[in-house]
């Protein structure tokens, strides 16, 4: 006989109104591919699990005039499926498509993936990059917030008590903008990120004219490294922007030591990335496209 | 707390059980309901070993709670053969030895199937990036890519 | 590609429990139930080092649904008494502590109580209800640490055995070995070149996709049923029966189907635990270890340190090899240094070798066996010095070990003479390989390293009998865990001269057949095949009796040719051949049954040799590692059906590059193991490899009717150091502790930048 309740929603403001009655034992349960481990391995009890799936607004992606808003819920699967979001932001979209294995991408959210609040979540540094926004639902009504100041640190969001994220919002692009995302780990898959790195960018000609640079796995929380940007901006792109971008996302980063990686190694991965992720999104502008399983290409 | 009554479609079987809140549908598969071929290979996502689909997508089902169950429609390996006729992957994986212990070959059964059903023309690597949340220890992956290579060959060439 | 002098072997047919095994039918531990069952779960230490002072377990016993609480108290103290076990040797005083702690929690995980309850949700409340009160003592978990003479001490009684002079005091150094050949020290004065160097491994786990499970029966008579997933049901017998004082007749242990086990599953976790507390409760008790378990407290390999020193000429021949080896036995002795030392230069054909090994303990799971246990570890460093040895010398790698290489007659520096070996056919088989003889690819670099391992051979006990429509069935008792019953099935066809699809396989319990050792020491294609041989000639034997008896004639003249009994020639009479359906039917007249049975413990196992090519390239920005192409060579005897032989090369090619890569036991200051979970302890996923093609290097065992040379064990042994070598050559840097992770050969780019900027 368990204690743990198991409720589904049908409407936004109904999974907000059981969190709210939960007393702080809620826990939405999107793909579940954060939370069931957490629950195994005692790092969360839940009194009470909120299932979301039902709740169309949460599931599915609609495109207004250009910007995507993309159900908290969504699992990447279905996101990689999803041809004209594919087309605008192909960064985000292999930043999501690299949660986890096949089936975990079958289930796991991009929301999921964002209030679970490791610094190393993949889909959060290409989010940043692309300048997503956050749509929140709460017991007063809605509210938007910037993606790189929701979380507050490792495991912890800025969601309040009954809050819960509805949707991701990605802005409508201008055009010759790409983005692109990719992450160290010490195999080809199935690791945490050591370094992730999400970079988009607006080109005009060959000049970059407008840059987000969205890092990962080396802060308590994704940093958004504008300093990289700056030095992007206005760049040809060239080695000596690059090299200055890097440096500055190296300077940026407040790694720990663990057993994924060292703070020397991860700082230095940190500058490597940038040069690589950059010159991808640019690539893409152009209509070159590098693909994932090509390590580094 | 009473136990939760879940109707859903199992290999195309209406099925019922009862489960709790926190019971996993690979334990209620398991336990309850006697379908022993989806295998806890570390009940954390990390090694394919109890792929099932779920309405046709590939998920591994130590991460779905059984409450989840209700009204989808769930494939395990046990459905994967047409009555005593074997699935063209299960012929190919015993003909190419694509299996030494055997306890990974349901899921990568599961999981190779809905590739091919996505994907009919995989590459190697495509294959392989496909498979890489199956973990297998005896093979070296070798004869499972190959056979799973010569099946997509095979089905497209009877599509023709 | 089927062997010409065979009808069967050589062949590739399907495999006969592949239905069953596709399907989701056959039965693994975890698979096995029993109506009124209970869920058995262990406590276990969260202490890498404490003193048990006491164990409060009431409160866990009162809880409703528990229905037995077991600890050391349950089970009797044992003699200072060691036992094989698999390949490597255990003592019964440390197994009993190993599965249920007694004075001392000695690794974090190891077990201090368990409990059987009607679910595992009361299991677990009630291991939260047991009150263990520890006196939580210092830890050491490296080698090199817990040599120290001021280290924590895990056993007062601990005198190092060989020690020269002898040990006065106890100490956490529990073995000291040597073996010599000739003078080394003398002929290293004389070598034009000398390499020295200090290697270092970390301890691996086996990392079989099944956790260990077993279900365990006893009832009010004495009697007890087992199943469990193991590797030697005979091992599980023998031990409980010790562990438990019962009789071995007592016991009866069904193997399961195995999910792997690699030398992982010879030995016992679960097994007397569940039957003590199915003896406490009356009822049925299932016991399975969660993946964390599995890392924290089942028996991992090895890691170590190792010193290699390598005198040769310029012309490349070796004169001179010393090695010092020190391993990690985890909390009780154990560790597998002696094959370690055996196999560190058994390729080669030096006249002077010293060989050195220490069996250290420290606050880490007991290790077991894990293919070819030891010899991964002195060849990484072995192979790694003869590979700087090829550098300096300007020598094709493949040429000096062919100039050094071990052949017929050859005398180890263990004492054994080799008989017919493979080691230079195999190094040709490369030499003129597809793979070596193309150039390797821009960006790429190439290593090659060899590998050597006794394998075994042991007892094994078989049976054949006909039934009454003429079908055989051949019983033996070697868990199937790579294919071994289409190996087995394969022989008997062709020793029986019919179809292989008429032979059934059957693997029998402990009371269905006699003893047999384990399933390892890649011993059942060879021995256990060879009992099926004989036991199938016994079945001939009788046949032709049978034969002899229709016809009247003497039992002399009646030969077995193709399935049929035939008369040896014209003058023996016209006589229609008989088959064995013909024979069965007949049986009952003729002198009742037609059985054949034989038993043996068989010596001469072919030793293997193997030598592994790997072309990758290093991305010397991130440290990274890509293997973009792998060829396992190796001498296999005879490949009874290749496919499973093809399978043993390049599972364990594959379990070698994941030692070489990223696999590693991370533990933190208090000694708790960090990444007990597939997420960070990093095996080999399909996107990580290309194909890994094999060479098939038939050199036959002369001691076996067929040929039959052991396959499974050395494939794990070269390519710990040809991923080595490869990212030696590829980076200018030689890398010599393990694994060679993509932070750690940054770092050691990184470190070697200002003298390679100078060169």
């Amino acid at each position: 006989m368990s204690e743990i309740q198991y409720q589904t929603a049908k409407t936004v403001k109904e999974a907000a109104k059981f969190m709210l009655a939960a007393k702080g034992k809620g826990y939405i349960l999107a793909g579940g591919t954060d939370l069931l481990v957490q629950m195994k391995s005692g790092l969360r009890t839940p009194g009470v699990i909120i299932d979301v799936k039902k709740i169309p607004e949460m599931t599915t992606v609609v495109e207004k005039k250009g910007s995507f808003v993309i159900g908290a819920a969504t699992p990447a699967a279905v996101l990689g499926e999803n041809k004209k979001l594919k087309k605008a932001w192909p960064g985000v979209i292999e930043a999501a498509n690299l949660i986890g294995s096949t089936q975990v991408q079958g289930r796991a959210s991009m929301g999921g993936n964002l209030c679970n609040a490791s610094p190393a979540a993949d889909s959060v540094p290409a989010l940043v990059a692309a300048g997503c926004t956050v749509t929140v639902q709460g017991p007063k009504g809605k509210r938007t917030v910037p993606v790189e100041k929701f979380c507050a640190g490792p495991g912890k969001t800025t969601l309040k008590p009954g809050e819960i994220v509805v949707s991701l919002t990605l802005p409508a692009r201008p055009k010759n903008s790409s983005d692109a995302y990719r992450r160290l780990i010490p195999r080809t898959e199935m690791d945490i990120a050591v370094v992730g790195m999400g970079v988009s960018l607006t080109m005009k000609g060959d000049t970059c004219v407008a840059a987000r640079v969205g890092l990962g796995a080396v802060a308590p929380t994704v940093l958004r490294v504008d300093k990289a940007e700056k030095a992007l901006v206005g760049s040809k792109l060239d080695d000596k922007a690059l090299d200055a971008a890097a440096a500055a996302c190296s300077a940026a980063c407040k790694p720990i030591d663990d057993k994924r990686g060292t703070i020397h190694y991860r700082t230095k991965i940190a500058g490597v990335l940038l040069k690589r992720v950059a010159l991808i999104a640019r690539d893409r502008v152009k209509g070159i496209e590098h693909h994932m399983h090509d390590q580094w290409a | 707390m009473a136990k939760i009554h879940v109707n859903t479609t199992i290999n195309g079987a209406p099925t019922e059980f009862l489960c709790d809140a926190n019971q996993t549908l690979l334990e209620v598969l398991r336990d309850n309901l006697g379908l022993t071929g989806s295998k806890e290979g570390c009940g954390s996502g990390d090694c394919g070993a109890c792929s099932v689909t779920i309405n046709g997508r590939l998920v591994c089902s130590c991460l779905v709670l059984a409450p989840e169950a209700e009204s989808v429609k769930i494939e395990t390996i046990e459905g994967m053969a047409d009555g005593d006729k074997l699935h063209p992957l299960q012929k190919k994986f015993v003909e190419m030895a694509a299996l030494q212990c055997g306890i990974c070959t349901p899921g990568f059964l599961i999981a190779s199937r809905a590739l091919l059903a996505k994907n009919p023309n995989p590459t190697e690597t495509e294959v392989r990036f496909w498979l890489a949340g199956n973990l297998c220890r005896c093979t070296g992956y070798d004869k499972i890519i190959t056979a799973v290579l010569d099946v997509a060959a095979e089905m497209r060439e009877s599509a023709k | 590609m089927s062997n010409p002098k065979y009808k069967w072997i050589g062949t590739r047919p399907d495999r006969p429990d592949g239905a069953d095994k596709v399907t989701g039918r056959a039965r693994f531990g975890a698979d096995f139930n029993l109506p009124g069952q209970l869920i058995g779960k262990v406590l276990r230490s969260p202490h890498a080092h404490a003193i048990i002072k006491a164990i409060d377990t009431s409160k866990a016993e009162a809880l409703p649904g528990v229905k037995a609480v077991v600890t050391a108290q349950d089970f009797p103290d044992q003699p200072n008494l060691i036992v094989p076990t698999g390949e490597m040797q255990v003592n019964l005083r440390d197994i009993t502590r190993n599965i249920m702690a007694r004075e001392k929690a000695l690794y974090e995980g190891h077990p201090v109580a368990a409990v059987a309850a009607v679910s595992e949700a009361v299991a677990k409340q009630a291991l939260a209800l047991i009150k263990v009160d520890y006196k939580v003592l210092p830890h050491v978990i490296d080698v090199a640490e817990a040599m120290k003479p001021d280290a924590p001490l895990l056993h007062d009684h601990l005198l190092t055995e060989g020690a020269d002079p002898p040990a006065s005091k106890p100490s956490n150094i529990a073995k000291r070995i040597e073996f010599k050949k000739g003078d080394a020290k003398a002929a290293f004065a004389h070598a034009e070149v000398v390499v020295e160097r200090d290697y270092s491994t970390q301890a691996v786990h086996q990392g079989y996709i099944e956790p260990h499970a077993a279900l365990a029966s006893a009832s009010e008579d004495g009697q007890v049923q087992v199943w469990s997933t193991t590797q030697g049901h005979f091992q599980v017998r023998g031990f409980c029966s010790r562990l438990l004082n019962l009789e071995t007749s007592q016991i009866r242990v069904t193997p399961t189907e195995i999910g792997g086990g690699f030398g992982g599953k010879t030995v016992v976790y679960l097994e007397p635990l569940a039957i003590r507390l199915s003896q406490k409760s009356g009822k049925p008790v299932k016991m399975t270890m969660t993946r964390e378990e599995v890392f924290r407290a089942s028996g991992p390999a090895p890691g170590g340190n190792i010193k290699v020193k390598i005198g040769a000429m310029r012309d490349g021949r070796i004169v001179a090899g010393e090695c010092t080896v020190e391993m990690q036995a985890g909390a009780f002795p154990g560790s597998p240094v002696g094959p370690a030392c055996m196999c560190s230069y058994a390729c080669y054909d030096i006249d002077n070798v010293h060989i050195v090994g220490f069996d250290v303990v420290s606050n880490r799971p007991k290790v077991a066996a894990y293919r070819a246990p030891g010899a991964p570890i002195s060849a990484w460093a072995v192979e790694s010095t003869i590979d700087i040895l090829a550098q300096q010398l300007k020598m094709d790698p493949i040429e000096l070990r062919l100039k050094n290489a071990a052949k017929k007659g050859t005398k180890t520096a263990y004492g054994v003479t080799f008989n017919t070996i493979g080691m230079v056919e195999t190094l040709e088989a490369v030499k003129n390989s597809a793979h070596y003889k193309a150039p390797v690819k821009h960006g790429y670099a190439r290593g090659v390293a060899a590998g050597f391992w006794f394998n075994v051979g042991a007892d094994s006990s078989a049976a054949a009998h006909v039934g009454e429509d003429g079908s055989v069935t051949v019983i033996s008792g070697n868990p199937d865990i790579g294919g071994s019953r289409a190996s087995l099935a394969l022989m008997a066809a062709e020793e029986l001269g019919v179809d292989y699809d008429k032979v059934r396989p059957v693997i029998a319990d402990t009371a269905s057949i006699g003893f047999n050792f384990v399933t390892g020491g890649s011993r059942v294609t060879f021995a256990t095949g060879l009992a099926v041989v004989n036991s199938v000639r016994d079945l001939i034997r009788e046949l032709k009796v049978r034969a002899a008896k229709i016809w009247k004639v003497d039992p002399e003249a009646v030969i077995w040719e193709n399935g049929m009994a035939k008369p040896a020639g014209s003058n023996v009479g016209e006589f229609e051949p008989l088959s064995i359906a013909d024979l069965a039917a007949q049986a009952g007249r003729t002198g009742g049954p037609i059985n054949g049975h034989a038993q043996l413990n068989v010596t001469g196992a072919g030793p293997g040799f193997g030598v592994h090519v790997v072309d990758l390239k290093v991305d010397h920005d991130t440290g990274c590692v890509t293997v973009g192409r792998y060829t396992a060579a190796q001498d296999v005897g005879t490949a009874i059906h290749p496919s499973y032989v093809e399978g043993q090369l390049q599972g364990g090619a594959v379990q070698g590059i994941g030692w070489a890569l990223n696999e590693e036991y991370i533990y933190n200051s208090k000694g708790r193991l960090e990444n007990p979970g597939f997420l960070d302890y990093r095996m080999p996923v399909a996107s990580d490899l290309p194909m890994i093609e094999t060479i098939l290097v038939e050199v036959p065992n002369p001691t076996h009717p067929y040929g039959v040379r052991g396959v499974g064990e050395v494939p794990i042994i070269p390519p710990v150091a040809a991923v080595g070598n490869a990212i030696a050559r590829a980076t200018g840097v030689r890398m010599v502790d393990l694994p060679m992770s993509p932070p750690k050969i940054s770092e050691a780019l990184e470190a070697a930048a200002p003298r390679m900027a100078a060169e």
